[in-house]
């Protein structure tokens, strides 16, 4: 008879958790306002944090309440999650790993189960462990909560700089009437030299450029997958009928080249970007001379 | 009933005589009958005017396979043999760019900007060099 009465008496453990952290919301975030978590970001008044641990503590009991505790996507959640992203995207930008952002989630737990054994001291022991057994569950689901929030946050920051990136990635300069070049700038990928070749080669047409010079003196290293990208786009510059100069291969680049066995043989070469204009420019027909064999009158 | 004027069939690609070069201009697809036809009639108009050249002008087509780029290789090739240059012209960057992806880089085939510069070659020496000239009065 008395485990019977036990039974009724607990009811279902999820919803007496709810009922708990209900009932008890005003100290729990007031000890919340003192941990790190809310303490570095709200640092203006300590109302704010414990209106934010609040917030929390009434998003944790609706999840509970629901019997969802082990589910990152209950309704519950969905309510605090801006107000989570906020919070990790200010530890992040204060520098902090996102498992140094889930250590401090992490210390949420003990002042709530600390909070749930006293109230459950004259219990029997199974059914406090049980209670706290599902307590720490829910706090683990908040920490994977928390995490989504916080990678989620590094993932649209990485989005944003990649855009930038290849924003800026592809400068074409006119150098001159038909010489046009494109100063390469850091590490090539697949991605960013398809913009290349595409935007070199519409410049080509508008300007009518004979010459095309790629300019790689800002490229730290080349292996066979630049190369690669290099010939591909030389090889169709000369398809259009232009012809590509590729110029600012540094002594320790033509090194691995070599010894890569890489074969650019069809390749234009110069060692700088001033050769590559001099020859692209004598190739049109120019001559370069000293203003002394030019006639001092002149200047 | 047709005497001079042979019937073609839809897609037909007419090669125009100017001076002693041959133009051609390839428009849209280019169907295996008809790139057939337009290989004999470039070796027929080639043989009968002595043309020192012949200019593809591809400006005009957008998608490119590799039919076409054996095609203009293969045009090349039988203009070579009666000692005509082939030069094809005003190639689209995307189309470039496929001809490349698809291993397609033509290689001993000459390219031209535009059809006028690749005519205009074939009246000097280069048509880089005399374009430039006419071109550098000013920076």
């Amino acid at each position: 008879m008395p485990e019977q009465e036990a039974a009724e008496q607990h009811g279902v453990p999820e919803r007496e958790i709810g009922d708990f952290l209900h009932r008890r919301r005003e100290q729990i975030a007031q000890r919340w306002a003192d941990e790190t978590f809310f303490r570095s970001v709200f640092t203006v008044s300590r109302e704010e944090a414990v209106d934010a641990g609040r917030t929390l503590v009434d998003a944790l009991a609706q999840v509970a309440a629901s019997g969802r505790v082990t589910d990152p996507e209950a309704a519950g959640f969905s309510q605090v999650r801006e107000q989570l992203v906020r919070m990790c995207a200010a530890r992040s930008r204060a520098g902090l790993t996102p498992s140094e952002v889930s250590r401090d989630v992490a210390a949420l737990r003990p002042p709530v189960v600390d909070l749930l054994v006293a109230e459950l001291r004259d219990a029997p022991e199974q059914r406090l462990r049980e209670r706290s057994n599902l307590l720490t569950v829910l706090m683990g689901t908040l920490r994977v909560v928390v995490m989504e929030a916080a990678l989620s946050e590094n993932q649209a920051l990485i989005d944003r700089q990649r855009m930038q990136l290849m924003e800026m990635a592809t400068p074409v300069i006119k150098l001159w009437d038909g010489i046009v070049a494109v100063p390469l700038i850091g590490t090539l990928d697949s991605a960013r030299s398809q913009v290349v070749m595409e935007t070199l080669l519409e410049s080509v047409v508008e300007q009518q450029a004979h010459f095309a010079i790629l300019d790689i003196t800002g490229v730290p290293t080349v292996d066979s997958l630049v190369a690669q990208h290099l010939m591909k786009t030389v090889a169709a510059a000369r398809l259009m009928g232009a012809e590509c100069v590729v110029s600012g291969i540094r002594p320790a680049i033509a090194q691995t080249i070599v010894h890569l066995g890489l074969d650019l043989g069809s390749v234009v070469t110069r060692a700088s970007l001033a050769d590559a204009l001099a020859y692209a420019l004598r190739k049109l027909g120019a001559d370069i001379v000293p203003p002394s064999s030019h006639g001092a009158g002149e200047r | 009933m047709t005497g001079g004027f042979p019937q073609h069939a839809a897609g037909h690609v007419p090669v125009l005589r100017l001076g002693d070069v041959l133009l051609v201009t390839l428009q849209g697809d280019l169907h295996d009958s008809a790139a057939e036809q337009l290989q004999q009639d470039i070796g027929e108009a080639i043989a009968a005017h002595r043309s020192r050249g012949v200019v593809i002008d591809v400006s005009g087509v957008e998608i490119v396979d590799s039919f076409l780029g054996r095609v203009l290789a293969e045009i090349a090739a039988k203009a070579e043999l009666l000692a005509a240059q082939t030069v094809v012209a005003g190639m689209r960057p995307a189309v470039a760019i496929t001809m490349v992806e698809l291993g397609l880089t033509l290689p001993g085939l000459r390219t031209a900007l535009t059809a006028e510069e690749a005519v205009r070659g074939f009246g000097g020496t280069d048509p880089v060099l005399r374009t430039a000239r006419t071109r550098l009065g000013s920076p």
